[in-house]
């Protein structure tokens, strides 16, 4: 009697274990109404929507996000607004769950009638919203680099795409004599795309790929990847992990003896930020691909700077991300200020050659891709905590999202 | 040679962990049979005390001492306060006790990300514990090492496991424990308070999930979803090991742990969960009882 109970007891905690687990990942997408929503800016302030992960393993990136957003929005609304209108932030929490960014950014076009909405981290999470801006015809910016290949009329890109990062981060190193590259991600779309496009990139420049591994985002155990990529003995890791997966992973790297200068990591996903929550012990000497640089020369970065600090603590560090994300809620003013309206079409139509002296440097919105003309840095983490420049491409570079200046990419989608 | 070696010391490293999250549950569903579904959230309590003790003292290494026994008794007696309020109205009723701690589970998750922040966060590890310890050098120059943070877990589940035994077999208490599980009404009428026993047990377990949470901070984020993350585990291993046996879920931990380094080594990560998932359905296909069984007071 008590072992059969003690064996109904096993299989019903398992079964409503698994169906606690699906039901996470369940919920139902948005449905789609096929007009247009009309923003709400007939008041005094006009609604903005801000649509970040304020939980799960991608808060450790998207908190921030949302805080520099903010700052843009005080700095904006102190200097009189946009159109004589101030901002009023909506903020929704994404929860590191993609079908929750559907529903939310529903909820922020529909019911709240932001004028624009900011945000977004994961590709993943921008492919769930993506449907959901295009059928209500809202604007969405998204400050994060991404995989490129796609251009949607309703998103604004203002962080990297391809050519502007993995690339020039390939460039240099092979400019660094390294031959062999293992590549490490996160299992969804924006590692899958990138590392296709980064083995078709070592095949067409003489570089060897000697792996590729994907790991569950939101995975902690790293033990065989780690000695999968020591027995390759590459010269160099390319890491398109995200979120607190990188914590693991590192931990795991330097207690396998591997190190910064015998088979060193490039980073596409971690800044600052990141750096400070993983660990300086951890990451020092390890290199990373990006626009921007808390240590980035220049009078509008020392001002972004130290307004961040002030208003979030001088323990706060900046990170690309976070510039691209301030930087757009800049760049949607400059559009709407030269389009004379709120109106998503007419922003759109105004967008091209919209100049912003950013604190990355000038930047420029090119109005066919709806990106922004970028500056690639490699930059090195140092034992502060802070990344140091190694190398840029001297000016900004026109974004190519589909990556036609490419031969060896023809073959991509 | 020098390859399979050292993923065997990674399967086993991860056995260790399995082991040591299961350990905790091995207790309090595996010897009372109740299914608490907070177990999960005690192994968070733990990593968060880990947590809260490394602001208080500076020192990485003093933090994770002080945080060992600190953690079980954080987590002990959050288990003795939920047997006391929940559980003890519940032995009669299995598939509510299921729900209820599912609940519970869910309000420590949500007051853990208003205390502490939605956002994980991490400790920093002594520098003792983020080294290598080399083992030797393969024949093809490959060398041969295990993580020191890895090593100490493995030792630290070895402490557990040898102390729980010992509790188990010697301890007036571990008679008492073993008596109530073996017939509850006769221990009852033998003069054990059974109450007692089961608080006690409770307690021991709860506390065992908070040093496992102390353990995962070497390795991982802290989070308030932690828990969930490694609970199912946690099942899986007792469950396949038998019900009311510690054995069963030693060899269960390090075998799930080698079998799915191994498959991981030759496929992917998540090919190597699935291999892993279907020969454990194929395992209790044959043998539902698990691998081994306890000869209690059935009838049947």
């Amino acid at each position: 009697m008590l072992r059969s109970r003690g064996r109904l007891l096993a299989y019903s905690a398992i079964l409503v274990a698994a169906v606690a687990l699906s039901a996470c990942g369940s919920k139902t997408g948005e449905n789609k109404s096929g007009a247009g929503v009309t923003a709400d800016t007939a008041g005094d302030t006009v609604k903005v929507g801000l649509l970040n992960s304020l939980s799960g393993t991608m808060a450790i990136s998207e908190v921030t996000v949302r805080d520099s957003i903010k700052l843009a929005i005080e700095e904006i609304n102190a200097s009189g607004g946009v159109l004589g209108k101030k901002l009023d932030p909506i903020s929704e929490d994404g929860a590191s769950d993609w079908p929750t960014f559907a529903e939310k950014a529903s909820k922020l076009i529909k019911e709240d009638r932001v004028a624009a909405v900011f945000g977004c981290w994961t590709s993943a999470s921008r492919k769930a919203v993506k449907p959901v801006f295009e059928a209500n015809k809202a604007l969405l910016f998204y400050p994060v680099q991404y995989e490129g290949l796609e251009q949607s009329p309703y998103i604004f890109y203002t962080g990297a795409t391809t050519n502007q990062q993995i690339i020039p981060g390939l460039d240099y190193l092979k400019s660094q004599g390294k031959k062999t590259i293992y590549l490490v991600g996160s299992d969804y779309v924006f590692p899958r795309t990138a590392n296709k496009e980064i083995k078709a990139y070592a095949a067409a420049n003489g570089m060897t790929v000697l792996g590729e591994d994907y790991a569950p985002l939101g995975s902690t155990e790293f033990g065989t990847i780690v000695n999968k990529v020591k027995a390759a003995k590459a010269d160099a890791v390319f890491n398109t992990l995200n979120g607190d997966s990188n914590v693991a992973f590192f931990k795991e790297y330097k207690s396998a003896g591997l190190t910064a200068a015998a088979m060193p990591v490039v980073s596409v996903s971690i800044a600052e930020e990141e750096v400070k929550s993983i660990g300086t012990q951890y990451l020092a000497g390890q290199l990373t691909a990006w626009n921007y640089y808390q240590t980035t020369p220049g009078d509008a970065n020392a001002k972004f700077v130290k307004a961040y600090k002030a208003k979030y603590g001088a323990d706060k560090p900046t990170s690309d991300p976070m510039e691209a994300a301030y930087v757009s809620v800049y760049l949607w003013k400059a559009m709407v200020e030269k389009a004379g309206s709120f109106d998503v079409e007419k922003v759109k139509a105004a967008s091209d050659g919209i100049t912003f002296d950013a604190p990355e440097g000038k930047v420029t919105v090119d109005g066919a891709t709806q990106h922004i003309y970028k500056t690639a840095r490699i930059g090195k983490i140092g034992d502060d905590g802070l990344i140091t420049e190694v190398w840029n491409s001297g000016s900004p570079v026109k974004p190519d999202p589909y990556l036609k200046g490419y031969p060896w990419a023809a073959g991509l989608s | 040679m020098t390859l399979v070696a050292s993923q065997f010391i990674t399967g086993i490293s991860i056995g260790a962990v399995l082991l040591l999250i299961a350990l905790g549950l091995a207790l309090t569903f595996g010897q009372m049979n109740v299914i608490n579904m907070a177990h999960g959230e005690f192994i968070m309590a733990g990593a968060y005390t880990t947590f809260v003790l490394q602001k208080v003292f500076s020192d990485a290494g003093v933090s994770l001492l002080v945080a060992l026994p600190a953690a079980f008794v954080v987590a002990g007696l959050m288990g003795v306060l939920l047997e006391i309020l929940l559980i003890r109205r519940l032995y009669a009723r299995p598939l509510d006790t299921l729900l209820v701690t599912w609940g519970v589970s869910l309000m420590l998750q949500q007051l853990a990300r208003d205390v502490f922040g939605a956002p994980n966060v991490q400790t920093r590890a002594p520098d003792l514990l983020t080294g290598n310890v080399h083992l030797w050098t393969g024949s093809d120059g490959v060398e041969l090492t295990i993580a020191s943070n890895r090593l100490f877990i493995l030792g630290l589940v070895l402490v557990c496991l040898v102390a729980l035994t010992l509790v188990l077999r010697l301890t007036p208490l571990g008679r008492r424990i073993r008596a109530v599980v073996q017939n509850r009404d006769l221990a009852a009428v033998s003069g054990v308070p059974t109450a007692r026993v089961d608080r006690l047990t409770f307690f021991l377990g709860s506390g065992l999930a908070g040093v496992a949470g102390v353990a995962l901070t070497l390795l991982g984020p802290i989070g308030p979803t932690m828990g969930t993350n490694v609970i199912i585990d946690a099942f899986l291993v007792v469950v396949v090991g038998g019900i009311g046996q510690l054995k069963g879920s030693v060899i269960v931990a390090f075998t799930l742990g080698v079998l799915q380094s191994g498959v991981e080594y030759a496929t992917t990560l998540s090919v190597a969960k699935v291999i892993v998932f279907v020969a454990i359905v194929a395992f209790l296909q044959l043998r539902p009882q698990g691998l081994f069984t306890v000869r209690t007071r059935s009838l049947a």
